[in-house]
């Protein structure tokens, strides 16, 4: 290298070139380490198959054959799907209309509010399912209780009818205020002079709110619904443990990675369920994709 | 009245899993500090010869460090009186959970041929779950065989192989009988059912009486127990012969019986099915909600833990009989020390195995401490234990009625080598049938077909005699 020295060469270790690497390695070493190689590993074990009987062999793709024909495995995949067309909907949109409403500076003690919505999700998601599954009890749970006072009938909010809703609720109640922090921030970055000519134009509150804002929000409305994505096809914690006071409704294969952890803890069948996790992973980066590629195409449309 | 929901915390020694439901993930990291014996080496080649004196004296003198996995509370009381007895020996025990969670870290640590312990608490249920793997050590050569005397018949048979191998030290047991509320049945004028049908009219009378009370709850993921209920009905729905046949006949007369019997008392709703160990389950026992609990010789003190409200109220009876001229009962839960084939000390850990389950000591600590419903002939004419009388059940003599019960469970009763998947299916189907109120012997015929496929995908060859 022929240019001269600056002030900034000076402190650079060696040769321009070799200061990057250095500073990446670290994070490459682990990530070689704790992610590549746990991966790799999964996917060389999804290659084979383990018997009790006649231990292992080699079968190649025949596991992520039988997990594509796999009844359960779609059962799993069919609910969170189902999942995330319900639950996702609802928690953006009030994470929305709870960011507007905060962002709207009309409310009082909008730091109070705001605290309130996002607590939830500095509740661990196993603390947040325990404490619902209580109060969802059929029998001794408080609102069967207060309903048999009041002689309203209650739903069983744990049977195979309304588990989705109850599973849908507690997430809801967990990740509203996360996303909608997420938001609220997407919208304080907008600049107070874009409102002042909306209002010189004529424009009122809930103008502002369509032409300015939601429009604004979009690039913020596009992560929070695709960290939505993942979340919902990795739905675990919380039907796992509801699984303790409803083990007929929920079964081992109610959601895809429920069946993956079955698969792989109670029917010893670890090279499967490594199949199983895989093609999960890629049924999550399609969607994750298709989400993204239609939000783009709308955004720039 | 105030009313106040009081949630028991479970007795520490409930013989049943919690599932420890937050994923895997941290397994291979508690596994990696869990212990530390490792490599496969020690354990010696099937053969019934037995060692000679001198070297096991030679054995239990040099310093030796073994690993012990186990659930059971204070334990470190019983193995003290070891370490006495042995100053040589050290005993590192370890609590890796309860049942399954323990069980997955055993199998994971056997897979990774390292870190499993030397003696492991298992379960009489899972051991062919873990011979089929070939993870134990036949005990034979080390003393074991002449302790078949010393135990409960269908105890020492249970721990048997199929070529008289013995795989494990039965520990505790769980006979089942029935504890009923003597208050309740007063109340509606209902005697203690001493046969099935007896005790589907008195569900029916019950429930019409007070629809807010059940005559019992049979728990709908509670495979353990339902199995315990078919042990009794003399059902023999798993049979293994040699190590790759399994025969699965869930569809023989007996199961067929037990199952329709208690698919119609669900579908008439005059019995519950809440799942069991859950606070509901607990709240149920205190607010009178059960009118009897079927359980094990474990029951009786873990219910006086968990339902302290209705003390004095309690009082033990046999199961309710198929037969009544031949009474017979089944076991639920109880557990075995065995030795893990891999270990460096197979003496060592053989001799602490048969130490802790036999000496005189330790056995009755284990019986009047801990409340483990013991596997000795020995202990259960004890006056010590067979005497208490607990106020729990009105001074009733409650360990002294088990301990006749235990007389009555049969010998022959077999668990198929992959028990987990077992008690997973029987939850998704019967299970579900029993919750649901649909047709029970479906389920069965669905679980028998779930069973069969799990089992010839597992490289099992797989009969069914019955059909």
């Amino acid at each position: 290298m022929s240019t001269p020295a600056t002030a900034r060469g000076r402190f650079s270790l060696a040769k321009p070139g070799t200061a990057g690497p250095i500073f990446v390695a670290p994070f490459l070493l682990l990530f070689l380490l704790l992610f590549l190689t746990p991966l790799g590993y999964a996917a060389y074990l999804s290659l084979f198959q383990h018997r009790l009987v006649g231990g292992t062999t080699f079968v190649g793709l025949k596991n992520y054959v039988t997990a594509i024909g796999d009844p359960l495995l779609r059962h799993g995949v069919a609910h969170v799907a189902l999942f995330f067309v319900i639950q996702v909907p609802v928690m953006l949109v009030l994470a929305v209309l709870f960011a507007l409403a905060l962002d709207s500076g009309l409310l009082r003690l909008a730091k109070v509010i705001r605290l309130g919505i996002f607590l939830p999700y500095a509740v661990p998601s196993v603390v947040a399912t325990l404490m619902w599954g209580y109060l969802y009890g059929p029998s001794f749970g408080p609102f069967a209780q207060i309903g048999r006072n009041l002689h309203v009938t209650v739903p069983n909010f744990l049977d195979s009818s309304w588990m989705l809703a109850s599973l849908s609720n507690i997430v809801t109640w967990e990740f509203t205020g996360y996303n909608m922090i997420i938001l609220y921030a997407a919208l304080q970055t907008i600049p107070r002079e874009l409102y002042e000519a909306a209002a010189v134009d004529g424009a009122g509150a809930w103008r502002i709110a369509r032409s300015i804002k939601l429009p604004a929000l979009r690039p913020a409305l596009t992560l929070t619904l695709l960290f939505s994505v993942i979340g919902s096809f990795q739905l675990f914690n919380e039907p796992a443990l509801l699984q303790q006071l409803a083990p007929n409704v929920i079964d081992s294969a109610y959601t895809a990675n429920l069946y993956a952890y079955s698969l792989a803890f109670t029917g010893q069948q670890v090279n499967y369920a490594a199949a199983v996790s895989f093609l999960l992973g890629l049924i999550i980066v399609i969607i994750s994709y298709v989400v993204l590629f239609l939000a783009n195409r709308r955004g720039t449309r | 009245m105030p009313r106040t929901i009081s949630v028991p915390s479970p007795a520490p020694f409930s013989r049943r899993r919690f599932l420890g439901a937050t994923g895997g993930l941290s397994l291979s990291a508690a596994l990696a500090a869990a212990c530390g014996s490792s490599g496969s080496g020690g354990g010696s080649t099937a053969s019934a010869t037995p060692l000679s004196q001198a070297s096991i004296d030679k054995a239990m003198t040099t310093p030796t460090t073994l690993t012990f996995w186990t659930w059971v509370p204070n334990i470190a009381d019983e193995v003290a009186l070891f370490e006495k007895k042995y100053p040589a020996i050290k005993v590192n025990v370890v609590n890796a959970g309860q049942s399954q969670p323990e069980y997955t870290k055993l199998r994971t640590a056997l897979q990774a041929s390292s870190g499993a312990p030397d003696v492991c608490q298992i379960e009489y249920e899972y051991i062919p779950s873990f011979t089929i793997t070939d993870s134990l050590l036949d005990l034979r050569p080390y003393g074991a065989s002449a302790l078949k005397s010393e135990f409960v018949d269908w105890t020492w048979s249970q721990v048997t192989g199929t070529n008289g191998e013995v795989w494990a030290i039965p520990q505790d047991t769980g006979p089942m009988g029935m504890l009923y509320r003597q208050d309740i049945f007063d109340a509606h004028g209902i005697s203690v059912p001493t046969t099935w049908d007896e005790f589907a009219d008195a569900a029916r009378k019950l429930h019409a009486a007070d629809p807010t009370v059940y005559l019992t709850n049979l728990s709908p993921s509670d495979g353990a127990a339902w199995h315990g209920l078919l042990w009794q009905a003399n059902a023999k729905p798993y049979t293994t012969s040699g190590s790759s046949t399994v025969s699965i006949d869930l569809d023989d007369a007996a199961s067929q019986k037990v199952t329709s019997y208690w698919g119609q008392l669900a579908q008439q709703g005059v019995v519950s099915t809440d799942p069991d160990f859950t606070d509901s389950w607990y709240t149920g026992f205190n607010k009178g909600k059960y009118a009897t609990w079927l359980t094990a010789a474990w029951g009786p003190v873990f219910l006086s833990g968990s339902a302290q409200a209705t003390a004095g109220k309690w009082r033990a009876a046999p199961l309710p009989q198929w037969d009544a001229s031949t009474p017979a009962s089944g076991n639920w839960g109880g557990s075995t020390s065995a030795v893990i084939k891999s270990t460096k000390n197979p003496i060592a850990a053989a001799q602490f195995a048969q130490f802790l389950n036999t000496d005189a000591d330790s056995t009755k600590l284990f019986a009047t401490k801990q409340f483990l419903f013991p596997s000795t002939k020995a202990l259960r004419s004890d006056p010590d234990f067979i005497d208490q009388a607990p106020a729990f059940y009105g001074g009733q003599r409650v360990n002294e009625l088990f301990a006749q019960i235990s007389d009555t469970v049969s010998t022959t009763f077999q668990w198929p080598p992959f028990l987990d998947e077992v008690m997973t299916d029987w939850t998704d189907t019967v299970g579900k049938a029993l919750a649901d109120k649909t047709d029970a012997l479906t389920a069965l015929a669905q679980l028998e077909s779930q069973l069969t496929t799990y089992a010839k995908n597992q490289g099992f060859t797989v009969t069914s005699t019955s059909s």
